[in-house]
């Protein structure tokens, strides 16, 4: 496992999101007045609680817990969807190094979306605009990350739907005429077609037939190896982050609870909730 | 007559305008203003609120002038109202300072002061009446004189015509919400820009200015399911509203000019709504839906108090409760303008066009690839 | 009651107030000013955006032409005229050259303008990304963060769809590098024309509530993708049947008679001007 040794790509530090404004009681380090994720005192509600992590170039870091648990609100955090209460967020880029990532300006977030990142949500509604072409949807992010040369990057979506093998001669119809899952493949062609080096994936199997999800799966496998592309994956499903992840997070109230390779948090679970999360799976 | 788009413009133009006259006169008969003025109160009231400049005199005159359409009549006195300069805010208008024509409550029977008929149409049966085909004037003056003379003998046993809000009744109940009175400046819309979000006070400027008939779709809309607010009509109450000035150099804060009184009708609408206690935990509280409007129009300002319920509570994702939507389409100046100006030339666009469409033909007819 | 009719109808207040957007606009090339539209005696959508540009500016000194879809003897250029005369007294004009402020609904004249003129036209739809995106909060958004996607993408799925873009007037424009702008529904063939222009371009949409500007000498580039460049109409082969004119915007006939399609210049003043001076050529022939 000689990739751990290298730099980190993306670096969290304590990023909090709260609803709220905190009172002296629940702002104290470590929050021990809480009930779950809630301030009795104030009706603060705590998200995510000082969460930290680390992905590494070229690995699969997967985030789980139940509903509620903040891993989500997390993902949003880091993808820009939300604005975070504090914290810091670092990308080993030369384009950004040094910075917060979480204190920059609105237009740079947006850079770093349309240069940096790619999405998959859990619902294609989100990720992709229904009444636009396939072509035209896997386009739009290479529009976004600066692409001006229809023949190029019409031939760079069709070697992405190929990728995820979507026939070609598909391509010019709207992805609200197809099925669960290849709306979910269309996503994913469109979220890797600026070559982002970070890739989100939230929740993406879920509400798909156990056959389709062997294939996204699969799909997102494939990526990984030839590619190259870090990934954060969040399911509520430890089956699939088994599946996906090298290292694994477990998320609890807003809290990481437990952290390190997918196969020793398996093997040997330390958390009271992740043991039954481990035990249900067995 | 033919009309040749490019030339002859003007002459077009002043021969439209000569017909338009003719149309008017050609009857024979003309109604005078002051005939509007006395005969058509309900009429005036809505021109001047979709206007929002309150002038019966005025309002009347348009409504000739725009042979009786409300969209032209309304758009007359807007126009005008843009040549005017704004002399004075008025102060803060007190609703419970209306002195009450009519008032009704949904909500109980027995309210504080008792309910108020008034004038309504809601209780006649709208059978045409044919009578009124020749309605005879000595007729008219002996019902009239009748009528004065019962009422001469009531009107001395009831009061300044105040009456308390059926809200109050309410809040002391505690089953509303009791809020500092929000002395901020409104924001004028019709001398700022307003920008999304909205301020209230400009949602309402704009809901009250609205279109009745678009008001009242949406807010049909928003109680048939496209939205989530089914209120219960706590108060609508019509009545005149003093209006006064501040007086400039007055010593006394308090001094101002009384300048007139304006007719409205106002609309407390009660909706039930999630709330989280002092505790944190859930309950169900009441809110209010306002709605307020120049003139009798009664429809209007319950929809309108609907569409502000809605408009607190963007969750939905109905139309009735997106600001962008409902703020944006119900003004009469603005929809009538946009609809109509598609009967303008679009030569220029279309040929433009057809440049367009022609070219991704000659592929296929093999003339370019 | 009666009221004296207001110089060119606003009140100065309110003249002010959109004199100062602009200024702004103007300060921000492209950049789509709101401002608080006054109801005017012309139906919203009839030009009332550039007529409240016009009142504002008028001064007694100027010189006043108007157009509409190419003619200054259109009926609804005519109406416009006949308020702001009516309302100022200042004399209107035929001529592009001798006009100090014209204003114009989908056209730019075919005489290059200069810089003692200011050209303002009227906008229905200012937002370039309205038709991708409905709610002005994002539309505002995007503008903010320079995301034009959104722009692009429209183009992108025209060519999917028809191997080439489709659009017809009101083609999006780059301003200054910075901001996507609708350039109101004037032809492609006149995008070019707002490029570098000498003379300042103001745009007004009444019932939208914006004002946008593109000053003099301000950079202006057709969105065009680098393998399909922005092409205006083409009227190649094409002349005026009247005065023979090419490199024109043309308008298309159907002569009834003869059941022959002809051509005739869409700027009627222009096509006047040229008629005029091909007579004087005749004259001086014939007196030769």
């Amino acid at each position: 496992m000689q990739q751990f040794e290298e730099r980190p790509l993306l670096k969290v530090e304590n990023l909090t999101k709260q609803y709220g404004p905190g009172c002296g009681e629940c702002s104290q380090p470590g929050r021990p007045g809480l009930i779950k994720n809630y301030c009795p005192s104030c009706g603060t509600v705590y998200a995510c609680s000082d969460v930290s992590l680390n992905v590494y170039p070229g690995e699969i870091l997967g985030i789980v817990g139940e509903s509620g648990s903040g891993k989500s609100t997390l993902m949003q955090c880091l993808y820009f969807d939300q604005d975070v209460t504090s914290g810091m967020l670092t990308i080993d880029d030369p384009e950004l190094a040094g910075e917060n990532l979480f204190d920059v300006s609105s237009q740079r977030k947006r850079y770093i979306r349309n240069h940096k990142y790619g999405m998959v949500y859990q619902n294609p509604v989100k990720g992709l605009r229904m009444d636009f072409s396939s072509i035209s949807n896997i386009a739009e992010k290479q529009i976004a990350a600066g692409g001006r040369h229809v023949g190029k990057m019409q031939s760079a979506g069709e070697r992405l739907l190929d990728v995820v093998s979507i026939p070609l001669f598909r391509m010019k119809e709207e992805p609200r005429n197809f099925s669960g899952g290849m709306q979910q493949r269309v996503q994913i062609a469109k979220a890797l077609s600026n070559d982002p080096p970070i890739l989100f994936l939230d929740e993406v199997t879920t509400g798909l037939d156990l056959s389709v999800r062997a294939a996204v799966i699969d799909l997102i496998k494939q990526i990984q190896r030839d590619l190259g592309i870090s990934m954060i994956v969040v399911s509520h499903d430890l089956a699939v982050i088994r599946m996906l992840a090298d290292r694994t997070l477990v998320m609890l109230n807003g809290r990481v609870i437990e952290s390190g390779l997918t196969d020793q948090i398996l093997e040997d679970p330390n958390h009271a909730y992740t043991q039954q999360l481990v035990y249900s799976l067995l | 007559m033919g009309y040749v788009a490019v030339k002859g413009g003007t002459e077009a133009i002043e021969a439209s305008i000569d017909r338009l006259k003719y149309e008017r006169l050609k009857g024979g008969k003309q109604v005078e203003v002051s005939a509007i003025l006395s005969s058509m109160r309900l009429l005036i009231d809505q021109v001047m609120s979709e206007a929002s400049l309150y002038s019966p005199e005025l309002a009347a005159l348009a409504i000739k002038q725009a042979e009786g359409s409300m969209e032209e009549a309304v758009f007359l006195l807007r126009a005008h109202r843009s040549t005017l300069p704004r002399l004075y805010y008025s102060e803060t208008v007190e609703p419970e300072r209306m002195a009450v024509e009519r008032r009704i409550s949904a909500s109980f029977k027995d309210i504080p002061g008792g309910q108020l008929l008034g004038a309504t149409h809601d209780y006649t049966h709208r059978l045409i009446d044919f009578s009124l085909l020749d309605e005879k004037e000595e007729e008219r003056n002996q019902w009239m004189e009748q009528y004065e003379a019962e009422l001469s003998a009531l009107e001395k046993a009831t009061g300044d015509g105040t009456y308390p809000k059926v809200v109050e009744y309410l809040r002391n109940e505690g089953l509303f919400e009791s809020f500092e009175p929000d002395n901020t400046e409104p924001d004028d819309v019709t001398k700022n820009v307003f920008q999304f979000p909205a301020s209230r006070s400009e949602r309402l400027q704009i809901l009250t200015r609205g279109q009745t008939g678009a008001v009242t779709a949406l807010g049909y809309a928003s109680l048939r399911g496209y939205g989530q607010v089914h209120p219960t009509v706590g108060e609508v109450r019509v009545g005149q509203l003093p209006i006064t000035i501040p007086a400039h150099g007055g010593e006394d804060e308090d001094d101002s000019y009384y300048i007139g009184s304006v007719r409205a009708t106002e609309v407390e609408s009660f909706v039930p709504m999630p709330s989280k206690g002092p505790d944190g935990k859930q309950e169900l509280r009441f809110e209010i839906g306002y709605g307020i409007c120049y003139g009798q129009n009664e429809t209007k300002a319950i929809a309108m108090s609907i569409l502000d319920q809605c408009l607190e509570h963007p969750g939905s994702d109905a139309p009735p409760h997106d600001e962008e939507f409902v703020l944006t389409h119900v003004d009469t100046v603005e929809s009538t303008g946009f609809i109509s100006h598609l009967k303008m030339p679009h030569y220029v666009t279309f040929q433009s066009k057809l440049d367009s469409v022609r070219n991704t033909r000659k592929g296929r007819d093999g003339h370019e690839s | 009651m009666r009221a004296e009719p207001q110089f060119a109808f606003l009140d100065e207040g309110s003249k002010k107030e959109i004199r100062r957007a602009t200024l702004k606009a103007v300060a921000i090339p492209g950049y789509q000013v709101p401002f608080a539209s006054r109801e005017m005696p012309m139906a919203r959508g009839w030009g009332t955006g550039g007529l409240q540009l016009t009142c504002s500016l008028v001064g007694k000194e100027d010189v006043l032409k108007v157009i509409d879809q190419g003619a200054d003897e259109s009926v609804n250029a005519v109406s416009i005229k006949k308020l702001v005369q009516a309302t100022t007294g200042i004399p209107v004009t035929e001529r592009t050259e001798e006009a100090t402020l014209i204003q114009s609904r989908h056209r730019i004249p075919e005489i290059p303008m200069t810089k003692d003129q200011i050209l303002v036209l009227q906008v229905p739809m200012p937002e370039p990304l309205r038709k991708y995106e409905k709610k002005e909060s994002i539309t505002k958004r995007l503008h903010a963060e320079s995301e034009y996607s959104g722009a692009w993408l429209m183009l992108f799925e025209q060519i999917m769809k028809y191997g080439r873009t489709t659009t017809g007037a009101d083609h999006p424009v780059l301003v200054n590098g910075r901001y996507v702008m609708a350039p109101s529904p004037i032809p492609r063939f006149d995008n070019q024309k707002m490029d570098h222009s000498e003379a300042l371009i103001l745009l007004g949409a009444g019932r939208e509530k914006k004002i946008y500007a593109v000053p003099p000498y301000t950079e202006i580039r057709s969105l065009a993708f680098e393998d399909h460049p922005f092409k205006g109409e083409d009227f190649s082969g094409k002349c005026c049947r009247f005065c023979g004119a090419t490199g024109v915007f043309l308008d298309e006939l159907y002569i009834e008679e003869t059941g022959v399609t002809e051509y005739q210049c869409n700027d009627t003043s222009h096509c006047a001007d040229r008629l005029e001076r091909q007579g004087e050529k005749e004259v001086h022939h014939a007196t030769v």
